[in-house]
């Protein structure tokens, strides 16, 4: 993986995206009014996962603008940069997941996880509210409480579902290890 | 799946002028809605964006599932500005006038209202560019006018697929999802919460794998082309730039210059009605 950015790169930005801005629809309503799962997450830390920080950047910040111009025609500018953050924080260990090379294990999914979690913190309880409040001038209270709705939602389901398609696509789809030394 | 905003092909000014004069009228848009919270300003921006609104004879049809959507978030979002703080209005213009009593500590005050009529305002500003933007803008020359807006051409490139592939993933994603209901998985909010989020793993599995291979597939064929071998590249439907594209320019520019000096003319970005005499 030590190349620099190429095809595959820009190919994996422009899909990603498509599937990001799909996706933008598609919730898992938990019951509390307002909040859901938002199963596009999982497929944003997946992706930054497998492709780094340049393209997980570029899938938050544009999957999430042109997802919120097409389905609700508007864009919430304070929400877009932290789906890009997230997106950045979770590609930079790219080398250490080793998904593509068939080497994502516990101690692998366990490393992805603290990530994710780390990166939520810093997309959901810092940078969306404290944009909401430059922004918009909300009310701190209630940004806070709605970042903590986003990042306690986004870590259940990048938690469940993007580690396990990290899992089964390392198993299935590497490349690297496919082949086996014979004794 | 829901309906989303398409570019629809039309003979009118606003779809002759080029993508780039479009992006940057909704970008500056964008920046000064966020910057400013001057009621004078934001009414005056909506007044513009909503006759070049016109000007595009865009359908209602068109637009209406996106603006029913719009106006469901928007309206969630006042009320809980409104339940979670109730006074922010009377803390941002330092005065408190009661309307009237709701319930319990909950009073309607003019600050508050007003408050939230801002929100609402600086909301759907951008809401009549975006949707001209999108509607106007063939997906193809969308990428041509952010490269010549300086945006790298990989990273034009990567929006243009994303746009030539929505539709084919939304297709995917449809496809799995009748036929995973088929085999008789529950999506509906019937099944417990741990179901769902396995049955939606029925999905999201087969159309990530899918997407993971088209990446292969496309990047390939791009790589065959000889993809990224100069430093430039062209545009097939880039359009060069015309004398109404000039005008809509700097009309912009003198008027976001305009909007922010008024903004910040008297020190702060709020237009504070309430300690006039």
């Amino acid at each position: 993986m030590g190349k620099k950015f190429g095809i595959k790169e820009v190919v994996a930005m422009g899909i990603g995206t498509a599937l990001f801005v799909v996706l933008t629809t598609v919730q898992i309503p938990i019951g509390i009014p307002n909040t859901a799962l938002q199963v596009r997450a999982a497929v944003l830390a997946f992706m930054s996962a497998v492709y780094g920080p340049v393209v997980g950047g570029v899938i938050g910040f544009a999957g999430h603008a042109l997802g919120d111009a097409v389905f609700y025609g508007g864009v919430w500018w304070s929400w877009v940069f932290p789906d890009a953050l997230f997106g950045i924080v979770v590609g930079l260990f790219v080398k250490k997941f080793a998904i593509t090379t068939g080497g994502f294990d516990k101690a692998k999914m366990i490393l992805f996880n603290i990530v994710q979690v780390v990166g939520n913190a810093l997309a959901w309880i810092v940078l969306a509210p404290v944009l909401d409040i430059l922004i918009y001038a909300e009310a701190p209270g209630k940004v806070f409480l709605q970042g903590a709705g986003a990042f306690l939602g986004n870590i259940i389901i990048v938690g469940v579902l993007g580690t396990l398609i990290g899992a089964v696509y390392s198993k299935t789809g590497a490349k690297n290890s496919s082949l086996q030394k014979e004794d | 799946m829901a309906k989303l905003l398409t570019y629809e092909e039309k003979d009118t000014a606003i779809h002759r002028l080029s993508g780039f004069t479009k992006m940057f009228f909704f970008l500056m848009w964008s920046l000064i809605s966020m910057l400013t919270y001057d009621t004078r300003v934001l009414i005056v921006m909506i007044i513009i964006s909503l006759i070049s609104y016109k000007f595009s004879h865009t359908d209602w049809r068109q637009v209406a599932t996106v603006f029913k959507l719009l106006c469901f978030f928007l309206s969630i979002n006042i009320i809980a500005v409104f339940v979670i703080a109730p006074y922010e209005g009377c803390n941002i213009y330092g005065t408190r006038t009661d309307l009237f009593h709701i319930a319990g500590m909950y009073y309607m005050t003019a600050e508050q209202l007003f408050y939230e009529i801002n929100i609402i305002l600086k909301y759907v500003t951008i809401v009549p560019a975006v949707l001209i933007f999108i509607v106007t803008t063939n997906p193809s020359e969308f990428a041509a006018s952010l490269n010549k807006l300086g945006v790298s051409y990989n990273i034009s490139y990567a929006i243009a697929i994303a746009l030539r592939y929505i539709p084919d993933v939304q297709d995917d994603y449809t496809k799995i999802k009748h036929a995973q209901e088929a085999r008789g998985i529950e999506m509906s909010a019937k099944a417990k919460l741990k179901d769902r989020i396995l049955n939606i793993s029925a999905i999201i599995f087969p159309l990530v794998f899918s997407s993971m291979e088209r990446i292969d597939v496309v990047s390939n064929a791009m790589e065959l082309r000889g993809f990224g071998k100069h430093k430039k590249r062209t545009w097939y439907t880039g359009k060069q730039l015309t004398k109404a594209d000039y005008a809509v320019i700097i009309f912009t520019t003198i008027l976001s210059i305009a909007a922010m000096v008024i903004t910040y003319y008297d020190g702060n970005r709020f237009y504070n009605p309430f300690i006039l005499p």
